[in-house]
């Protein structure tokens, strides 16, 4: 499951720092790398490949890649998730990351890159961890730091002694709906991605128990649910305070959170759920003259509820020109650069139902590009205080031994996910 | 690479040497920060060194961090270094210590590596667990420089203890060591836990790090377990992990239980709930924010699916490509829908299908194509619903796609013979569009099949004839099959009968003898119809068997292995590791480079391996059985075999001048199917026919004729005058053709030929080109064994479909020798080999197991009293005993002796045994050929009355003596 080395590179693939941990791939592999991201195709790129025996998984954030190369069979999933995760930490470090702040902080990244991972095999990657003894300040220690407790224990997202004034925790619940809807209008596809969102701001270890209308975990207490319905969840991944043991046992979700800010779990529900925002699109081509669009766009949830800043993006050929839009409510702006039009409404109340005309000119002579025919239009949105699923917190249950009382605070949102209806 | 200029060096050893602490530092963050841009600082070795009796912490790292780098090129400065690790490895400070034990690992100097055995024994057992887990990791690393260093300290007993550590992520890299410690010496035992330390392990994984977590399961991934009892109770320990925020612990988990599952019966209740479990994380995964992670699932999702599709037989959804989905995983993503396709479901995938047949990516949308056609063949009874969607396609008229289309078709009709044949009109409209050659090749073929319903077809295949000359090899050899088709089916028709002629001269005119093949099949065509075309009809418009959707299925048993394998690059690659992972014998094989990137990449765009490129393969393997038709034409000075390869005017000239064809009477062109001037001039002008092949040297050894798909061994072509050879072993089937090796396959074996080891070869080209020559290498092996010629040059070239043997003698040489290669505990010998298409540069890989009496020398005799005196000077438990009971040629001692002679295994002495009534030992020497020369002394205990035999093998070669007991075993029990 090792690496071998660890590179960061720029987007021509010349390295700005690397590490090599086990002396068993010569450096100059970069080389290789860089030749395949100058010269592959980028239908061939695939994000792991081997060459002459040497193989390569990397990621790319922003304008840099991480890449990193073993010549063994190594546990691949495990490498990108460490990559990710080290790109985290550079992150929690230095702010944005980029070639600039990778180069003004070499010291500090070469001590990251030792303690993160020993001879191949990731270590301690929790950044808050990391942060009390590997600091950009140490030459200000007064005395050595030595390693947190936490680097080594069973709780190893938390150190001991952490206290806030005022103890608060904040939950967000978040669902995203991924949609996909054909040509014809049938729902291919519909499943909701959830979060939960916790920022931590509470003294010394505290235990949480956290309360949902799980359906399972009722069957399994055997209470009956008392109001409102129970949810019944397809899969849930829980960050890595959460008591799995416990969870497969009685469905209790308990924790000692990290201080700040973590998602304390996903989960997903693949139901049938009506599309919340409908689009529907009626072109009208007149070939080398023009093209006329009109867009019907309808809220599928309840009137009390708005959605605010919805984006409808429906795609247009790329040669069209002096465009003309008329709509009933928001305003419609032609991307050109996405070969697009964006019809931008900022509140949409529940159950409406508003049109939008838009009007192109065609080239004369058209050069016949399927491309943007065949994109799907999108959809972005946010409905404040709804989840789709209907998930609720019955109760965030927190006990610490100090005995102090804390207030959580929960808010609910459903946004887009992958939101794409295929035009006719 | 760039040194510093001599000012910078000196300025910078001015400030490293200086007193104050803040210049230092800096000095060495400036020296680092020139090593990170890949300046030499080497100059500074001596005055970074000296820098490192500090308390600053950071100092200390940038030090280290910089001997990490240079230690190598300067060991003996390095040395200095050595008392401040050995002092910092008992600092008070854990962070120190730990520090100070994780870079010495990390110095490969050996002299270094001396001293670390002390402080990292005490390590090991420090009060800190961050000193411990950073010990464990450490044996990893001094087993990697010195693993008899480690074996000799019981360092790998130490990590074992550490396995029961009361600290979770001491446990956990404790247990990382010991699987790259078991990975590295390929010794799986080091892993073997005892009850209790399982115990202790599981415990471990509901408290470690989420790394440690993967550690752990990969370990137990590879533990067997005794018993249901003892999977089931592993599985539901490891259950939870299915929930774990981090995919790669998520898929660590999924192999664990995979692999677990096999003890569970399959039917079974549990079972079914395990599935329905794995189900949901499986899914999840898809939905990473990280599209690499994606891919990888969707990978081990496809492997997952092959061995069974109930896991996610309702998902099939979540598999519907996203617009924005980056093609490699749109490409997965076809794949796997296809495998979970069902009459229940095809409705919508073909919709989806349809979709992505009209996106804009011309390789997705060929695949998308393909994708219906494959639904066709999986599905009898939607076959007509997917023909329905092919036919909406064609009438998109884009290009690429009707010809997609129409190579698809032709793998349906290949799957229901006679059946939707309403298609061909829309096909036949659509002529004009074909420019490729597999779509034209497909065309031509169903035109030839279905000859009698398509009213034009002369004509049609009339437009094609007229450009023979520049089309493809694969159009060419379709064309001519397609007019003998049609020629045979209608033979009333005058132009049918102008075109067989026009087709069969084309073919074996002298301009194609670049072509043999087509020249070939021409003449044996036109020898067919010459001689009795009722046989001709029999031969080419046979049936066909029918062909089943079996694309980039694997082997079960890789697919089984590779399922041990989930998350890891062997997953994602479908291949085994030693297919991809570094080796010392790759370097010799250059030119390589660029193409192995694209091996791994198996999105070949061919169906079956066998259905596409030569769709009348199957009318040549009937042509083979039906061969003995052929000797009616056996010419009047035909007799002796002769060398099929002894021109190719021989060849040529060999159509028979007796029978002429009814349809040659009538001929017009100038070349009448008999007008044996045009072959004289072939020949020399020579009174032509030399002599006749017989019938079976259709099928000579190198296979040119033999079209039969690989796989079947060629017909022996030896006289039959010859004494039987000596029984051969058979070859095993080494490499299947696939996208990596080129199209080729390969059985082989090692064997002795004429008393001299040799490797024989089977290969098949499957692949659409003709294979000239290739290069082999060995890996090296503990006897040295290579081939004596690097490269294997066919007299003809090997077809397309079809199969040649080659010898290639076997020698030993020194520099081959590699004695680590050699796992004592293994059954056999294994030689890894590596092969390499000259032509494609294709380069791929396998291994073939050395029986290891291939390896006895012929100069193995020895003196008797030598003998005794070798037997008494090896110390009695250096001895190996096997039986042999129920021996093919009964009790007698003297078959036994036979046999073991035919062998190179020398007799030396028989006696009765004193005091043992009816007891005989026979003595035989064994010497080993290569540069070692081992010596293997063997005695076989024989009882009167009783049909076995004792063997006992006496050598100071003692890693050896097993192969040696075995190989004796496996020529005693030969019949």
């Amino acid at each position: 499951m090792t690496l071998s080395c660890l590179f960061v590179m720029d987007l021509k693939g010349k390295v700005i720092i690397s590490r090599n941990y086990r002396g068993d791939v010569p450096m100059s592999v970069s080389e290789k790398f860089a030749q395949y991201i100058q010269e592959k195709d980028e239908t061939e790129m695939r994000p792991i490949f081997t060459d002459e025996g040497y193989t390569f998984a990397y990621i790319k954030h922003n304008n840099l890649y991480l890449m990193c190369a073993t010549k063994r069979n190594s546990n691949v999933a495990l490498l990108l998730m460490y990559l990710h995760r080290l790109m985290g930490v550079f992150k929690d470090y230095f702010g944005e990351l980029d070639e600039e702040s990778i180069r003004d902080n070499f010291v500090i990244i070469y001590e990251l890159m030792d303690e993160t991972m020993d001879f191949g095999y990731p270590q301690a990657m929790d950044s808050k961890i990391l942060r009390e003894f590997i600091t950009q300040e140490s030459n200000r220690h007064v005395s050595a730091p030595r390693p947190p407790v936490a680097v080594t224990n069973a709780v190893s997202w938390r150190s001991e002694g952490i206290k806030h004034r005022k103890n608060e925790i904040f939950l967000d619940v978040i669902e995203k709906l991924n949609l996909l809807v054909s040509s014809t209008g049938a729902v291919l596809n519909s499943e909701i991605v959830g979060a939960i969102k916790m920022k931590s701001f509470l003294s010394g270890m505290p235990e949480l128990k956290l309360g949902l209308n799980d359906k399972l975990m009722f069957e399994a207490t055997g209470r009956p649910m008392t109001r409102g319905k129970a949810v019944e969840l397809e899969d849930i991944k829980f960050h890595q305070c959460v008591r799995l043991a416990r969870f497969e046992n009685d469905r209790t979700i308990s924790f000692i959170p990290p201080d700040g800010e973590f998602d304390l779990m996903t989960y997903r529900l693949s139901t049938h759920v009506k599309p919340l925002i409908w689009v529907e699109a009626v072109v009208e081509p007149h070939s080398h003259s023009r093209i006329e669009y009109m867009i019907k766009a309808k809220s599928q949830f309840k009137s009390r509820s708005v959605a605010n800043s919805v984006d409808i993006i429906v795609p247009v050929p790329h040669d069209v020109d002096s465009p003309s839009f008329k709509s009933s409510i928001g305003t419609v702006t032609y991307l050109p650069d996405r070969n697009a039009i964006v019809w931008s409404i900022k509140q949409f109340n529940g159950a409406r139902e508003y049109l939008m005309r838009a009007h192109f000119g065609l080239p004369s002579v058209s050069s016949e590009d399927p491309e943007h025919w065949k994109a799907p239009i999108e959809c972005r949105f946010e409905i404040p205080y709804f989840t789709v699923s209907g998930i609720q917190v019955r109760y965030l249950k927190i006990i610490e031994k100090s005995g102090y009382q804390a207030l959580p605070w929960v808010r609910y949102i459903t946004q887009n996910g992958d939101y794409q209806l295929r035009m006719v | 690479m760039p040194c510093l200029c001599a000012g910078e060096t000196q300025e910078l050893r001015a400030e490293l040497q200086s007193g104050q602490r803040e210049k230092k530092v800096d000095a060495v963050k400036k020296v680092i920060a020139n090593m990170t841009v890949g300046k030499d600082v080497s100059a500074l070795f001596t005055d970074v060194v000296n820098c490192i009796q500090t308390e600053n912490i950071e100092l200390k790292k940038l030090v280290y961090l910089y001997l990490i780098n240079y230690a190598k090129t300067q060991p003996d400065t390095a040395l200095l270094a050595v008392n401040t690790f050995v002092k910092d490895a008992n600092d008070p400070n854990p962070l120190v210590r730990a520090l100070a034990i994780r870079t010495m690992g990390c110095i490969r100097v050996e002299r270094i590596t001396e001293y670390l055995c002390e402080p990292l024994a005490r390590c090991l057992k420090d009060d800190d667990p961050y000193v411990r887990k950073t010990a464990a990791m450490c044996v990893a690393k001094l087993y990697d420089i010195s693993a008899e260093l480690v074996v000799d300290r019981g360092f790998v007993d130490s990590l074992r203890d550490l396995v029961s550590d009361p600290n979770p992520t001491v446990v956990a890299n404790a247990v990382a060591a010991l699987n790259e410690i078991a990975e590295t010496s390929g010794d799986d035992s080091v892993l073997e836990l005892s009850t209790s330390a399982l115990q202790k392990l599981l415990a471990a994984l509901n408290e470690c790090t989420e790394w440690g977590q993967v550690s752990i399961l990969d370990a137990l991934a590879k533990y067997a377990p005794s018993d249901a009892k003892d999977a089931t109770s592993i599985i539901e320990r490891v259950g939870p992990r299915l929930q774990h925020a981090n995919s790669a612990v998520v898929m660590s988990a999924v192999k664990v239980i995979l692999r677990y599952m096999k003890c569970v019966d399959a039917e079974s209740e549990q079972a079914s709930g395990l599935r329905k479990k794995l189900a949901p994380p499986l899914v999840t995964l898809l939905n990473s924010e990280l599209e690499e992670i994606t891919y990888v699932a969707l990978r081990n999702i496809n492997l997952i699916v092959q061995s069974d599709p109930r896991i996610l037989e309702g998902e099939i959804k979540v598999f519907f490509c996203k617009y924005n989905d980056p093609i490699y995983v749109k490409l997965e993503k076809l794949e796997i829908m296809i495998r979970l396709v069902s009459e229940r479901n095809v409705d919508q995938v073909l919709l989806e299908f349809k979709e992505y047949a009209q996106e804009v990516d011309v390789d997705f949308v060929r695949r998308a194509v393909r994708a219906i056609g494959r639904c066709a063949i999986k599905l009898e009874k939607a076959a007509q619903r997917c023909i329905n969607v092919l036919l909406e396609l064609i009438q998109t008229k884009v290009n690429y796609v009707v010809q997609e289309a129409v190579i698809v078709t032709k793998d349906i009709f290949r799957r229901y013979p006679q059946k939707y044949e309403s298609i061909i009109a829309t096909l036949c409209e659509n002529l004009e569009s074909l420019d490729e050659p597999e779509a034209k090749a497909s065309m031509i073929w169903i035109i030839g099949e279905y000859a009698e319903q398509i009213e034009n077809a002369d004509d049609l295949l009339e437009t094609f004839l007229e450009s023979f000359a520049d089309e493809t090899s694969p159009v060419q050899l379709q064309l001519l099959t397609a007019a003998v088709k049609l020629f045979l089916k209608q033979p009333s028709l005058t132009s049918s009968h102008d075109m067989v002629q026009r087709a069969l001269s084309l073919a074996t005119d002298d301009a194609n003898f670049v072509n043999p093949d087509l020249r070939d099949r021409g003449l044996v065509y036109w020898r067919l119809l010459s001689s009795n075309p009722d046989a001709a009809k029999a031969v080419v418009l046979a049936d066909k068997p029918t062909i089943a959707d079996d694309t980039h299925a694997l082997d079960a048993d890789l697919l089984d292995d590779l399922l041990g394998r989930i998350a890891t690059l062997a997953s994602v690659f479908h291949k085994p590791p030693e297919a991809f992972v570094a080796r010392d014998a790759r370097a010799g094989l250059g030119g390589a480079q660029a193409d192995d990137v694209e091996a791994y990449d198996d999105f070949d765009l061919e169906v079956a391996p066998d259905g596409v490129a030569s769709p009348d393969v199957d009318d040549q393997q009937q042509q083979h059985q039906r061969a003995p038709p052929l000797d009616v034409a056996k010419p009047p000075n035909g007799g002796a075999p002769v060398d099929p390869f002894g021109g190719a005017s021989s060849a040529a000239a060999s159509v028979p001048a007796a029978v002429a064809p009814p349809a040659a009477k009538q001929g017009n062109g100038e070349v009448d199917l008999l007008d044996m001037d045009g072959f004289d001039g072939l020949d020399g002008g020579g009174p032509a026919v030399p002599a006749v092949p017989a019938p079976r040297a259709l099928a000579p050894p190198s296979g040119l004729l033999d079209l039969a798909p690989g796989g079947t061994p060629p017909l022996s072509s030896s006289p039959s005058s010859m004494p039987p050879p000596p029984p051969r072993r058979a070859k095993a089937v080494v490499c299947q053709p696939s996208q990596q090796s080129g199209g080729l396959g390969i059985a082989a074996c090692f064997d002795l030929v004429d008393g001299r080891p040799a490797l024989e070869l089977d290969v098949s080209n499957r692949s659409a080109r003709p294979v000239r020559s290739l290069a082999i290498q060995f890996n090296k092996s503990p006897f040295g064994v290579a081939p004596a010629s690097a490269q294997l040059t066919f007299s003809q070239p090997i077809s397309p479909a079809s199969v040649a043997s080659y010898t290639v003698p076997v020698v030993c040489a020194p520099q081959m020798v590699n004695h680590q290669a050699f796992d004592p505990n293994a059954p056999q010998l294994q030689i890894q080999i590596a092969m390499k298409n000259n032509d494609t540069g294709a380069v791929f890989y396998y291994a073939v197991p050395l029986p290891f009496d291939v390896l006895w020398s012929p100069d193995g005799a020895v003196e008797r009293s030598t003998f005794i005196e070798t037997w008494k000077s090896i110390d009695d438990a250096l001895e190996t005993f096997g039986t042999v009971n129920d021996l093919p040629t009964g009790p007698s001692i003297e078959a036994a002796q036979h046999k073991l002679v035919a062998k190179h295994a020398f007799h030396v002495a028989r006696r009765s045994v004193p005091n043992a009534e009816g007891q005989e030992v026979v003595y035989f020497s064994i010497k080993t050929i290569g540069p070692d020369h081992y010596h293997f002394l063997v005695e076989l205990t024989f009882k009167a009355g009783f049909n076995a035999c004792k063997i006992c093998v006496k050598t100071t070669a003692q890693p050896f003596a097993h192969l040696a007991k075995a190989a004796i075993e496996n020529i005693l029990r030969s019949p």
